[in-house]
């Protein structure tokens, strides 16, 4: 079993089979970061570019750890202080970068599908960080192998996924891999964050939080993303703290062993009660740690393969 | 090797080990470079305990992340644990693994045991030594010594990999 992949831009076009490798070869990776030397040589010589045209503290820092722990040497874009504020096309700055040869491109844009342009003209591996409300891969592979270090499994789990889910490629990303390995995904939020025909991704769409978090082992919030907002999709902060946030009392409903992720930034006392957030069944910083478990594995497995240019 | 003269070849390298460290109990390791060399180590345990009445510690090593072709291999092997269940400093490591051919596997996986620690002494066993190195290091436990050509493949088959104990020397290679 191997990745056969130049990139990973998106959960949609992996296997079964290829999510259980990124999941298995991290959880390899994982012991790495519990060393008192956390370095192996294996990616030595190999350049990682980080090429970040959004804010990111998390995603970044990650991926930049990962790579280093790899002995990859890591680069980081971002874009103030970068001719892209001078006004360099995307596509100019790609083969600026890629005319100093890098083996990776970590990439973050607001636009959705701005990976697959750019790795489409790119030698390189394409790794998605995250385009507009698309998908964000690396996300959903970590949050699954957050639940399945705690549950054993995907199949058969019962997960809740609350919030704005139409500005989430977290959601996305995590719908399409959840249902492939087996788990059934009910989902809340207000009506107007709720994206249309989201059915279609396979995910049951429940009247109120308290419907999905009923019986739930597993509850993933999801962060109101106030910079994507252009209009008033809710009355008020205090409203919406009332009907969807996930507070003490709401995680009653869910499984006695239930476990609750959130993709972070957390907006405390919006999507998520303080509470809660700093709780006995938050896993919210075990995520975090995961994270760069998951894209050592990334980048350990795209770099193994051939790199041919379609 | 069949059956019988591998289990006596074992027991000859597991009372080499217990006489070159006798004193040492509690500092001994035996540590099983994967895939063979865990079951193999697990075993000359076994016999070293039955034969001084202290087990010494084991292992298992991963090298893939420190082998030297990742970059010309072109495949990813799959990466597995670590794990060293005890002291690494001070203490007296035997690297087990089952063929010593180029010495490349050896060297990984000295650098890689070196990042968990600072051990007293690393010695190297291996059941077969087949020749053809590439790099100046040798085994201080051999089971057999064997003559091959470049181009052969010699494999031990293990119990509890293969479903029986065997070396075979494969002519053509693979």
């Amino acid at each position: 079993m191997r990745l056969q992949k130049k990139d990973l831009l998106d959960i949609e076009s992996l296997s079964a089979e290829e999510i259980a490798l990124l999941l298995d070869t991290a959880t390899s990776f994982k012991e790495i970061g519990t060393r008192a030397i956390k370095k192996v040589p294996t990616l030595r010589g190999r350049t990682v570019v980080n090429l970040f045209y959004e804010p990111s503290t998390r995603t970044r820092v990650s991926f930049e750890i990962a790579a280093k722990r790899l002995s990859a040497d890591a680069v980081n874009v971002s874009v103030s202080g970068s001719s892209v504020s001078k006004g360099e096309t995307l596509l100019d700055t790609v083969r600026n970068l890629q005319a100093m040869a890098p083996d990776v491109l970590v990439m973050r844009h607001p636009a959705s599908g701005a990976p697959y342009f750019v790795a489409r003209r790119l030698e390189a591996a394409v790794v998605n960080a995250g385009d507009g409300m698309h998908e964000h891969p690396t996300q959903a592979l970590l949050d699954a192998f957050t639940i399945r270090e705690r549950k054993g499994t995907l199949r058969g789990l019962k997960i809740a996924i609350v919030g704005d889910l139409l500005h989430s490629r977290v959601f996305r990303s995590n719908v399409r891999l959840l249902t492939r390995m087996g788990s059934a995904v009910a989902v809340a939020g207000p009506p107007t964050l709720v994206p249309p025909e989201v059915e279609k991704l396979g995910v049951e769409v429940a009247p109120s939080i308290e419907d999905a978090l009923a019986g739930a082992d597993v509850v993933m919030m999801l962060r109101v993303q106030k910079e994507r907002m252009q209009g008033a999709y809710f009355p008020s902060v205090r409203e919406y703290f009332r009907l969807f946030a996930l507070t003490r009392a709401r995680i009653e409903r869910a499984r006695k062993d239930v476990i609750i992720l959130h993709p972070g930034p957390i907006n405390r006392g919006l999507e998520i009660e303080s509470a809660v957030a700093d709780g006995p069944y938050s896993l919210i910083l075990e995520q975090v740690t995961n994270g760069v478990a998951v894209r050592m594995a990334v980048l350990y497995l795209l770099t193994g393969a051939g790199t041919e240019v379609s | 090797m069949e059956s019988r003269a591998f289990q006596s070849t074992l027991d000859r390298l597991a009372s080499e080990i217990a006489e070159r460290t006798r004193g040492l109990e509690g500092k001994l390791a035996l540590v099983g470079i994967r895939t063979r060399g865990v079951p193999l180590a697990r075993r000359l345990a076994e016999r070293i305990e039955s034969g001084t009445g202290t087990r010494p510690a084991i292992g298992a090593l991963d090298i893939t992340l420190y082998r030297d072709d990742l970059t010309t291999v072109g495949a990813q092997p799959i990466v597995r644990n670590t794990e060293l269940p005890f002291a690494l400093d001070d203490s007296w490591v035997v690297l087990v693994d089952d063929v010593l051919f180029t010495g490349r596997t050896v060297r990984a996986a000295i650098t890689a045991l070196i990042d968990f620690g600072r051990p007293r002494k690393i010695e190297l066993l291996v059941m077969v030594d087949r020749g053809w190195r590439e790099l100046p290091i040798q085994a201080d436990y051999v089971g057999k010594a064997l003559e091959t050509k470049r181009e052969h493949s010699v494999q031990v088959l293990l119990e509890e990999e293969d479903g029986r104990d065997e070396v075979v020397l494969v002519e053509n290679g693979s």
